[in-house]
């Protein structure tokens, strides 16, 4: 029951609340024949965040920065070896059961359904096992598979069916029982295109409709863009960004290129640092600059001197700016964007 | 408890209907089963074709022993035999999947995969329960009436201790399904035999370590008025259920610190 006075305050602005919590794992590596050295691992190293209630999360980071492992200790799935951490007022690890009933799950690299069994009797079984009223569940299976057009897959064992397929099954399991936060991680890996695109419109659409709370981890960064108002960054362990998308230019000091056709072929055009030409190629001619700045002034300056044609600008691609990023950080603290709320 | 029996049924439930659904395979699997096990059986009646007792015990008498050891692992197995695949599971990180449900995991584990067809196994050691204890010469009063299905009973919860305990340590060691095996299948074959066949240390061992003997020797010993492996006192072949209830107790808290020193996979 969720009616404790102490839970519910102040639960409208922290649906999940991640205080300084750290996973160290404790690892053994034989040397020799009977000389074993200990080691610690760090996977995530004193995270800080909240998430209110239906916000859409992406959190990104490169293999081995902790993601993972963060999703398993809000799922319950592992204890924190420090911190505080509750979702929905709930100490994942210590009531793993109970918090089960208002959370779901969705595992990119492994299904949640029953693999030798119709995909029909794993929504059956969730039925029961989530103790789903009869009412809600028929309304709710009826729901998913309209949106995500599972009708002719029910009867179909889940072995048989295509990882984008599978997927959208699994994301309905994970729905049924109504949960207030879904957790995906990597939900789009392997899928093509189209199945993308659907997977990224129903969530968008689950979360208008029933406000459900989103949390997803991802290595493509178009699941970001089209679903999440909000990323976090995490790199070995720590969170390093904090914020709205657009923000992560700024942050990564990433830039973006002007790219001018002149009338005929020109010397490199002079532009006040820090721009600077990148390429030239004939009449066309790249230009580098602070994504920060506004491209007019530039423009302007150029169209003054040179003979300019045409122009377009590129913007920064982010996965080159979390890469940068990366780069560049040396153990500074998360930085939050000033678009961010 | 209730709720982890409630999830174990509806788990098993759904895995015997979905069984259903291919009838023949599942007469033939089933017969399959029955004949192969009955082969152990048959190897003892070769054996007996040569000699005419084994240790001082008749026919009759070993297919007692048989009987009761396969009849009680047989029960053991239908309930919890997809527990040693828990090691495969957690190394592919499908174990994750099982925490994420409003259920207990050992429900899960042990209803997994569950088959009406394991039921060979105890059909086959019925049969020949019922075939020994009509043939061998046993002085019924109540108390042995009431003390075979009482030692069937708690060799099935001995079992079915020893696979949970086996799963407990799957989740340190997670390709030690070999381990587990000796133990159960090697054990359940050991005991198909007279402890006298057995040296002193080892019959030592798995009474007062791993306690098999009360599986069946020793209650066995009391139904057919032998003497007892080691000279246990009388009292000790109606012992068996508080040694199954022990060994499930202690199972139940292996699985509980495996459980909770879980540490996942990396991805």
């Amino acid at each position: 029951m969720s009616g404790r006075m102490g839970t519910t305050a102040g639960s409208e602005g922290a649906f999940i609340e991640v205080d300084r919590v750290e996973k160290v794992f404790d690892v053994r590596r034989r040397k020799g024949l009977l000389r074993r050295e200990r080691h610690q691992v760090r996977a995530v190293d004193s995270i800080s965040f909240t998430v209110a209630r239906g916000e859409m999360v992406g959190y990104i980071g490169p293999n081995g920065a902790g993601k993972s492992t963060t999703i398993k200790m809000l799922t319950g799935i592992l204890t924190p070896s420090g911190g505080r951490l509750r979702v929905a007022g709930i100490d994942p690890s210590r009531e793993r059961t109970r918090l089960a009933h208002r959370i779901g799950v969705v595992f990119g690299q492994r299904t949640t359904l029953w693999w030798d069994l119709p995909l029909i009797d794993s929504y059956k079984l969730m039925h029961r096992m989530y103790r789903i009223p009869d009412a809600r569940y028929r309304e709710n299976l009826a729901r998913l598979v309209e949106l995500l057009d599972l009708g002719d897959l029910l009867e179909v064992p889940v072995r048989q069916l295509s990882l984008g397929q599978r997927m959208r099954g699994d994301i309905a399991a994970a729905l049924l029982h109504d949960p207030e936060v879904l957790y995906l991680d990597e939900p789009t890996i392997g899928l093509d295109v189209v199945s993308k695109t659907r997977v990224r419109e129903f969530l968008r659409q689950v979360n208008a409709e029933r406000d459900t709370t989103v949390l997803l981890t991802t290595h493509d960064l178009q699941d970001i863009e089209q679903v999440c108002s909000r990323v976090m960054v995490i790199d070995q362990g720590r969170l390093v960004y904090d914020g709205a998308l657009a923000g992560l230019h700024e942050v990564g000091e990433s830039e973006r290129t002007l790219v001018v056709d002149l009338e005929r072929e020109c010397p490199p055009v002079e532009v006040p640092a820090p721009a600077r030409v990148v390429r030239v190629d004939g009449p066309r001619q790249w230009v580098a600059f602070p994504a920060s700045e506004p491209a007019a002034a530039l423009v302007t300056r150029i169209a003054e001197r040179y003979p300019l044609v045409d122009l377009s600008v590129r913007e920064p691609d982010i996965e080159a700016v979390i890469a940068q990023m990366y780069a560049e950080r040396a153990g500074r603290a998360p930085t939050r964007s000033p678009q961010s709320s | 408890m209730v709720e982890g029996l409630r999830a174990y049924r509806m788990i098993a439930g759904m895995w015997v209907r979905s069984g259903m659904t291919y009838r023949t395979s599942f007469v033939f699997t089933l017969f399959g089963n029955l004949v192969l096990t009955g082969m152990d059986f048959v190897g003892i009646l070769l054996m007996f074709s040569q000699v005419d007792s084994l240790a001082g015990w008749s026919l009759p008498e070993v297919a007692f022993l048989y009987a009761a050891s396969v009849t009680s692992f047989g029960l053991a197995h239908l309930a919890a035999g997809s527990m040693p695949q828990l090691g495969t599971r957690i190394r592919d990180g499908s174990f994750d999947v099982l925490l994420v449900r409003p259920v207990p995991v050992l429900a899960q584990v042990g209803g997994d995969r569950f088959s009406l067809r394991r039921l060979g196994r105890v059909v086959q050691g019925g049969a020949v329960l019922g075939w020994a204890l009509v043939a061998a010469d046993v002085d019924w009063t109540v108390a042995k009436v009431l003390l075979v299905p009482l030692m069937v009973v708690s060799g099935a919860a001995i079992f079915v201790a020893l696979f949970v305990a086996g799963a407990a340590f799957q989740i340190y060691a997670q390709d030690a399904a070999e381990v587990q095996n000796a133990f159960t299948y090697g054990g359940t074959t050991m005991l198909q035999y007279p402890p006298a066949v057995f040296g002193k240390e080892l019959v030592r061992g798995v009474t007062f370590v791993l306690p098999l003997a009360f599986v069946n020797w020793v209650p066995a010993a009391h139904v057919l008025g032998r003497p007892y492996p080691l000279e246990l006192p009388g009292w000790a072949a109606f012992a068996s259920p508080l040694v199954a209830a022990a060994c499930c107790a202690l199972a139940g808290l292996a699985w509980r610190t495996g459980l909770r020193s879980y540490r996942s996979v990396g991805s």
